[in-house]
């Protein structure tokens, strides 16, 4: 019952294809099957949003998500959302305001922040803050994260405004 | 997690006939924010997930002012919330739809999966019942309407039968001068399971001075999703005052039947039936006279 799967998704602009197991989740087949490590297992239920990933344009926790289901998807994973050189603003404001200590949460804050900046370039500290209700981080609390994607949401707006 | 094989049913035909073929060995997978945590604690088996987000008719999201709300089963809570229609005539959808979960449970997440959930707690459910929605389940040969408050059986059990699945949830229309309000008591701001929750919906005639008819529903005090028709029967005819509120939250008191567990107790509950009663009956009187 439990042959493999083949499933095509397009994985940060690339076009993807990978056998997987209908019991896998979306985070395993990316850590274990593509090797694209950076969404992190916390709990496992839904909970912390250290997997997080946008998919077909919405934030949804990767362990929530079976590897088949991705089948004909777009999926943005904090790698895809790293530039070829140098940094995002989300995470060269994370560095710079000192919103992380030990980093595990991290990529998911940042994947879900950009989700938000995405659709509200100019969030208040309340959106922020309920947007981010989703991701735990037990290190630094929260007010450094919140301060860095305000800023990081100044930058891009300040950039946009340039271009 | 335990191995299954997995179908992406395209049409209602095909999930109803592997639903058919492999009974309680066959799940429905939508929003699979609850089911995916299921298998994998194993407190659901399954030989095959079906997902059902493919299916048309579990897909629809529609409004008319005739039919009222159609809520295809597998539609995520993102799209109920941001859909025009929802905010202008369901705001108290609307209050159940943003507290669920944080925003990625949010994008999958689906009304259906927490009707079929069937957790006394369900957060969707009361303000769904207060609504007066009606279930839409399908199997192989029948299609049937069971009203919600007859769909709950037990703490996650429905009268859903092997070979059936939940299409759509249907409101009607909203009457005129009719408002509704879905309130939770937790102790954090949010991301929390109810300790005890209202769903209510009130009718006002057209001077917005007298109750012409309400409905009101409890979460989290008996073993399932709590409908309370004693506590509209208490304010059906009644002038809007704080007699006739004090008499339908006192009623609701009555009704709750709640445990004690880790998250409240039976007595603190009981209490909490009474305010939270109150305090949604202010708000949809509130939203009614146009607040």
């Amino acid at each position: 019952m439990s042959n493999k799967v083949l499933v095509t998704a397009t994985i940060n602009d690339e076009e993807r294809s990978f056998v997987c197991e209908p019991r896998q989740s979306l985070l395993e087949v990316l850590r274990d099957v593509l090797h694209l490590t950076g969404a992190k297992e916390g709990c496992n239920n839904g909970n912390c949003g250290a997997c997080a990933v946008i998919m077909n344009g919405v934030l949804v926790n990767s362990c929530l998500v079976l590897g088949v289901e991705a089948n004909g998807a777009a999926i943005t994973t904090i790698e895809g959302i790293t530039p070829k050189e140098g940094l995002h603003p989300l995470q060269q404001k994370f560095l710079e305001d000192a919103a992380l200590q030990c980093g595990i949460c991290t990529p998911g804050f940042i994947v879900a922040a950009k989700a938000l900046l995405d659709k509200n370039p100019n969030p208040t500290e309340q959106e922020v803050r309920y947007w981010l209700a989703g991701n735990l981080c037990r290190c630094t609390g929260y007010d450094k994260i919140v301060r860095a994607v305000l800023d990081a949401a100044a930058t891009l707006r300040a950039e946009k405004q340039a271009a | 997690m335990q191995a299954f094989s997995y179908v992406s049913a395209r049409t209602l035909s095909e999930a109803a006939d592997i639903l058919a073929r492999e009974g309680d060995q066959a799940k429905c997978l939508s929003g699979g924010t609850d089911l995916i945590v299921f298998l994998r604690e194993g407190r659901r088996s399954a030989k095959v997930v079906v997902d059902v987000k493919g299916i048309p008719e579990l897909n629809q999201l529609g409004y008319s002012p005739k039919e009222g709300l159609t809520i295809g089963a597998a539609v995520p809570l993102h799209r109920i919330y941001n859909d025009a229609h929802v905010i202008e005539h369901y705001p108290g959808l609307i209050d159940a739809a943003t507290l669920i979960g944080g925003i990625a449970i949010q994008g999958r997440a689906t009304l259906g999966g927490n009707v079929c959930t069937a957790s006394p707690a369900g957060d969707s459910i009361p303000i769904l019942i207060a609504y007066e929605t009606t279930c839409i389940v399908a199997s192989r040969n029948v299609t049937k309407a069971i009203p919600l408050e007859k769909f709950f059986v037990g703490p996650g059990r429905t009268v859903l039968q092997p070979g059936e699945l939940l299409v759509a949830l249907k409101l009607p229309p909203p009457k005129p001068n009719s408002g509704a309000a879905y309130l939770r008591f937790i102790p954090r701001n949010e991301m929390d399971i109810a300790v005890t929750s209202a769903g209510a919906m009130v009718v006002l005639d057209e001077d917005k001075r007298r109750f012409v008819g309400a409905r009101l529903a409890l979460g989290a005090v008996a073993p399932t999703p709590l409908f309370v028709p004693e506590a509209g029967a208490a304010l059906t005819g009644q002038p809007v005052s704080d007699e006739a509120i004090e008499a339908a939250a006192r009623a609701a008191q009555a009704a709750a039947r709640p445990i004690t567990d880790m998250r409240g107790s039976a007595e603190q509950r009981k209490h909490l039936s009474y305010v939270m009663t109150k305090r949604a009956l202010l708000r949809a009187i509130e939203r009614a006279r146009g607040g």
